[in-house]
């Protein structure tokens, strides 16, 4: 038994600091990806033809199914074996934004579906086109609407990011390790890694809780 | 697609699959146990209980699930516990999905009516007597739908031990992956079996509330 000694964390803080700061790098880019990605699938599954609407369906509920982790192998290192090359970091946000993407495109999905019928039906009296109505009018309230799912998503985000680590990214986890590897205080940059993370949801619940404030203002 | 190799590398992969499936029970088990424990904390009528009980939903779904793996698994040696990674992962796991499954539970026994609660009293119950007859049977009816969401987030959790080479479904394919040069094939068959365990889990689900709706 080695005991724990945290005094030796506050010099390798700079360190873990850059992993920190890939860590908000990579969940906001990959958040922002999966809701836009999100809406798009929404939108194919519920308007879309057969021939692009079934392969989106089938690729989602592939996604639903299967480990983040899994998928982030198969874009890492099974990609690669068919002459498709992504760096770890594009590889780790692809990911991230698929995995998410798919969870929110149904949140998306029936939060249009439970929109009153009479928006569509009074955007197109008024002459708006039947994609118009649908990105102007129909899109927007969906978005309000489904702002607490969506932000329960991204909380999710936030700490399943930390499995990118695996394929190699420089985030707060692998920096922990890097850490590690040298200091042999498992116990102590682990903790440090996972109190840092629990600041950064606080943070992120106290902005979502903002947004979805304004967003009930507004109505 | 190169069918020759699906049909051999099945078996490992069943084999594999299976570990999943013991893991995901393993921490099911604990993970219920546990959060029947910490709901129970947060529903007490003690402020020290409750605090407790908040306190650990609060730091295990406010920081990420593999951290927790590993803090288990490589952090636990220096506090004295050593485990072999299927226990490190299987508790950690366990612990994890318990804060969540809490919340279900308590989510459940809350939107009981209050009513139910003192009609009982006032027939003479006594509380835990009208928690035990009168509350709990109501709230197991809510509680399925939201804890089936969460065994599945827990089956696909499983997938996380991998890390710590624990030879799961998710680490089997990895190796695979690496082995074969063919990972669209190694990804059909390990999704495959991650579906039929997700799928035929939330059929399950299904079934045990539309059993418990038609009994109410």
């Amino acid at each position: 038994m080695q005991g724990l000694d945290f005094s030796i964390v506050p010099e390798y803080l700079p360190l873990i600091g850059k992993g920190l700061w890939w860590t908000v790098v990579i969940s906001v880019v990959s958040a922002l990806f999966s809701i836009i990605a999100g809406m798009g699938f929404a939108l194919i599954v519920l308007y879309a033809s057969p021939v692009v609407r079934y392969p989106v369906r089938l690729f989602m509920w592939l996604f639903m199914g299967t480990p983040l982790l899994l998928q982030l192998f198969l874009i890492y290192f099974g990609l690669v074996q068919i002459g498709i090359d992504i760096p770890a970091l594009w590889s780790g946000i692809i990911g991230l934004s698929l995995h998410f993407a798919v969870y929110n495109a149904d949140i998306f999905r029936a939060g249009i579906v439970s929109l009153d019928k009479g928006q569509t039906e009074a955007a197109r009296s008024l002459g708006f086109g039947a994609w118009q109505t649908r990105l102007y009018i129909v899109v927007p309230q969906a978005l309000r609407n489904t702002v607490p799912a969506v932000g329960n998503m991204m909380i999710a985000l936030l700490k399943e990011s930390s499995i990118v680590s695996m394929i190699g990214i420089a985030e707060l986890v692998h920096s922990a390790q890097l850490v590690i590897s040298e200091t042999y205080r498992p116990f102590e940059f682990y903790l440090t890694a996972a109190a840092l993370y629990y600041v950064l949801n606080l943070i992120l619940e106290a902005v979502l809780g903002r947004i979805e404030r304004k967003v009930e203002l507004s109505r | 697609m190169d069918i020759a190799l699906i049909g051999r590398i099945i078996p490992v992969f069943v084999q594999a699959a299976w570990t999943t499936v013991q893991l995901s029970l393993l921490s099911l088990v604990l993970g219920l146990a546990v959060a029947a424990l910490i709901a129970g904390l947060r529903l007490s009528h003690l402020a020290v209980l409750r605090f407790i009980g908040t306190a650990y939903v609060s730091v295990f779904r406010g920081t990420p699930a593999l951290l927790q793996i590993f803090l288990l698994y490589f952090g636990g040696p220096q506090i004295g516990i050593q485990l072999e990674p299927f226990a490190a992962g299987a508790i950690a796991l366990g612990l994890n999905i318990a804060a969540y499954m809490a919340e279900s539970i308590r989510g459940g026994v809350l939107s009981v009516d209050r009513g139910q609660m003192e009609a009982a009293r006032s027939l003479g119950f006594g509380e835990g007597q009208s928690m035990r007859w009168i509350v709990l049977p109501q709230a197991a009816k809510l509680m399925i739908r939201p804890l089936g969401v969460n065994a599945v987030a827990l089956v696909k959790g499983t997938a996380l031990v991998a890390t710590i080479s624990v030879v799961e479904l998710t680490y089997t394919a990895q190796r695979f992956i690496g082995s074969t040069y063919k990972p669209f094939e190694i990804f059909a068959v390990t999704a495959v079996l991650y579906m039929i365990m997700v799928y035929g889990l939330t059929l399950v689900i299904d079934r045990l509330d539309r059993a418990y709706a038609e009994e109410a």
